[in-house]
């Protein structure tokens, strides 16, 4: 059976493409791309008048937690999270339990997401051995088996060394290395932001510095083998300007944001709630602002979620004591609509550049993140004008440590297509 | 005159509350000195001492206010607790609060620790000290004490010195301290000092002796031992060079100044055996004081009438 999204604001950042199109698919292609495509019996009509059709969305950044602690997520809940968050494909990290850094977890996590989900994943794998820090992992292998990219995620790489040496083998292979830019030392085992409120609440802080000084190393290594370095979860002003500045050097690095560093300040944390204990920390207006601004042109990439599921017990606890981390693929696109569209401070083009054709392109997927006759149909349809209210029984994941709950948030998901496959997520 | 039903912290507390703090904590001082050093004010209540850090001076302090209110009271300490046995903090609270006690008197080592479980039961928290967030009950001693020996807040220029990143007794200080119109300097170590702390309105100064110039009340902190492990400074001996309170340096402080340290105090680190025994020393005052206002606190939160305490 054909599918016929009807009357949408299609919207290609790829192609520039913005107007009132049909899009008729087949055979889980795109057949056609028209103003108006003849409703026939064989053809399922999906009426997305109102709303916007974009290339799938993908998440550069996310932990599913399988294998390992499936307490917290499973790939099955994770990737059904996905979808009702508008992910058409999502790109997990590698700190799962044994550590991805082998074919074998790889095949692993690619057989079981197939099993369970049409959501599509690019995993990660891990930079080094076991995310030590020390022993390049086996990229090759990896890669063979199904990995987009490689970083040590939540360790950061401390040696630089180790890192020249992940930037230089990675390239040679094709494949990105991303970074989360941090320097543990410095971070000297802070809970929050350092700054006024971590000052007031006698929390320990870690310094936007501890950032900025990592990406310095990690733009000049980028520099030294010409190799491109990808930067995780961008949250200060600082770092926003060494990227800009990188960029107008011409070292090939790229960044990607995430909601809550969009949509969210320190002082939240003055409640103690441990749904506001990420890292990196939650920063200042003035880092909000620098984040947004990086967004907008184009500094910073992309947005990518960091959904990190804890156990509802792992997080009731003292504040310096929790785990880092939220649930976030429910919540960052009705947050991007939120605090980027409807305020007017990015594009609609924009933020869908930033879910879909951007991460395309920074992983290497070349027939993603665009809306093309001939290419796999992968959809995203949302509404800028409906609400999302997040009820706790709404959220598909296993865990619920969202700061979001009970909130409304102005824009919503309303279907997604997935290989062709229509997945409507919720009435008009 | 209710102020409030926990006390989590001085900050939110206005000038008033505080004032209603210090003048009740000054009717409770003369029970303390009656033969029969007891009045009925919180008979049948139930309070739970829950102390997850070590503690001596602040715990017996409030086990005697307990005691001479009529209040029944119960102590848990983590070592021997069933923390030890991986529970946590918030289950080990929920048990005890099926025992229904009417208050909490906790100490841990996490800021923010008391304001969370304060959100999961029935009675009133009573912050003993959360990491290096807030000790309320210390700083309202502390001010005590200094209204008892200067008559007043307005003006009066205060020093605190020490390892001021790890204080809880600052930073409840220094918000008691503005909030009754007075003027706070820290001084210590750069590496001891948290950036931004400047924003909560006071001055900083890492050279000693000028931050001692002129004040009129100098409070010493307690350097820990350990801390030297981390490089906040070199060596003992070092610290009680550049920042260690002696008579010499004390002459640069205003003429009638007092000194005051929240103890235990380390002689010959932060503070010479000298100047902790001297004439202007009101060290030992404060410790008798801290009765007087936990009795405040604990009459005040736990809805007490004015008349049953002054029986």
């Amino acid at each position: 059976m054909k599918l016929l999204i009807k009357n949408g604001r299609v919207v290609d950042p790829f192609s520039g493409t913005d107007e009132t199109l049909d899009i008729l698919v087949s055979n889980g292609k795109v057949l056609s791309i028209n103003k108006k495509i003849a409703v026939s019996k064989d053809i399922e009509v999906f009426d997305a008048t109102g709303m916007i059709v974009a290339p799938g969305f993908i998440d550069l950044h996310c932990h599913l937690r399988e294998p390992g602690y499936e307490r917290k997520e499973t790939i099955e809940s994770g990737l059904a999270a996905a979808m009702y968050g508008g992910f058409t494909g999502v790109c997990p990290m590698p700190n799962t339990d044994p550590v991805n850094d082998s074919a074998g977890v790889t095949s692993f996590m690619i057989e079981k997401a197939k099993k369970v989900s049409p959501v599509r994943i690019y995993p990660v794998g891990a930079l080094s051995k076991e995310q030590k820090g020390e022993e390049l992992a086996n990229y090759a292998e990896m890669r063979d088996a199904g990995i987009w990219a490689v970083s040590d995620d939540g360790r950061p790489v401390m040696n630089s060394q180790v890192m020249r040496k992940a930037l230089e083998y990675a390239g040679s292979l094709g494949l990105l290395v991303i970074d989360h830019a941090e320097d543990i030392n410095l971070v000297a085992g802070g809970s929050m932001n350092e700054g006024e409120v971590s000052a007031r609440l006698g929390l320990r802080g870690i310094p936007a510095e501890a950032e900025l000084i990592q990406i310095r190393r990690d733009t000049a290594l980028s520099r030294l083998t010409g190799q491109r370095v990808h930067i995780a979860h961008v949250s200060t002003k600082y770092s926003v300007e060494a990227v800009r500045m990188a960029r107008k050097k011409k070292i090939p690095v790229t960044a990607e944001a995430t909601p809550h560093h969009f949509s969210l300040t320190e002082e939240m944390v003055e409640t103690f709630d441990t749904n506001y204990k990420m890292n990196p920390p939650l920063r200042t207006a003035d880092d909000v602002k620098a984040v947004i601004e990086g967004l907008s042109d184009g500094t910073i990439d992309c947005i990518a979620t960091d959904h990190a599921p804890h156990a509802w017990e792992e997080k009731m606890v003292e504040f310096d004591r929790a785990p880092n981390g939220i649930i976030g693929l429910q919540t960052a696109v009705p947050l991007a609509i939120e605090n980027l569209v409807l305020p007017d401070k990015i594009s609609l083009k924009r933020m869908v550049d930033a879910f879909s054709t951007a991460p395309a392109r920074i992983i290497g997927l070349g027939d993603k993140g665009r809306i093309e006759v001939g290419k796999e149909a992968d959809l995203t349809i949302f509404s800028l004008k409906k609400e999302t209210l997040l009820k706790k029984e709404d959220i598909k994941s296993l865990s619920k440590n969202s700061p979001f709950i009970g909130r409304k948030i102005k824009g919503a998901v309303m279907a997604v297509v997935i290989g062709g496959e229509l997945h409507r997520l919720r009435e008009k | 005159m209710k102020i409030g039903k926990h006390l989590i912290g001085i900050r939110g507390l206005s000038k008033a509350d505080i004032t209603h703090i210090l003048d009740t904590a000054e009717k409770m001082k003369e029970i303390s000195d009656r033969p029969i050093k007891k009045v009925p004010a919180l008979r049948g209540k139930l309070i739970v001492n829950l102390f997850f850090e070590n503690s001596t001076r602040t715990r017996s302090s409030f086990e005697i206010a307990e005691k001479r209110l009529s209040a029944d009271s119960l102590n848990f300490s983590a070592s021997t607790s069933a923390v030890q046995k991986g529970e946590t903090l918030l289950d080990t609270v929920l048990n005890i609060e099926r025992m229904q006690p009417d208050a909490y008197v906790m100490r841990h080592a996490s800021p923010g620790s008391c304001k969370f479980i304060s959100n999961y039961v029935k009675g009133s928290v009573i912050n003993a000290g959360d990491g290096a967030h807030e000790h309320p009950t210390q700083a309202l001693l502390d001010a005590m004490t200094i209204r008892e020996k200067k008559g007043g807040f307005e003006g009066l220029d205060i020093l605190i010195c020490g390892d001021i990143t790890h204080s809880r007794v600052v930073r409840s200080n220094i918000h008691l301290l503005k909030t009754m119109g007075a003027n706070v300097t820290v001084a210590g170590p750069a590496t001891m000092i948290p950036p931004h702390i400047d924003k909560m309105g006071v001055k900083v100064e890492t050279n000693f002796d000028r931050a001692l110039k002129g004040k009129d009340v100098v409070m010493m902190l307690r350097i820990q031992l350990e801390r030297q492990t981390k490089n906040l400074f070199p060596s003992m001996k070092e610290y009680y060079l550049t920042y260690g309170l002696t008579e010499e340096r004390f002459k640069l402080a205003a003429k009638d100044a007092i000194v005051m340290h929240p103890g235990p105090i380390n002689r010959g680190v932060e503070i010479s055996s000298e100047m902790a025994d001297c004439r202007e020393s009101v060290i030992l005052d404060q410790v008798e004081n801290g009765v007087s206002v936990r009795m405040a606190v604990l009459y005040l939160l736990m809805g007490g009438g004015e008349d049953e305490a002054s029986n």
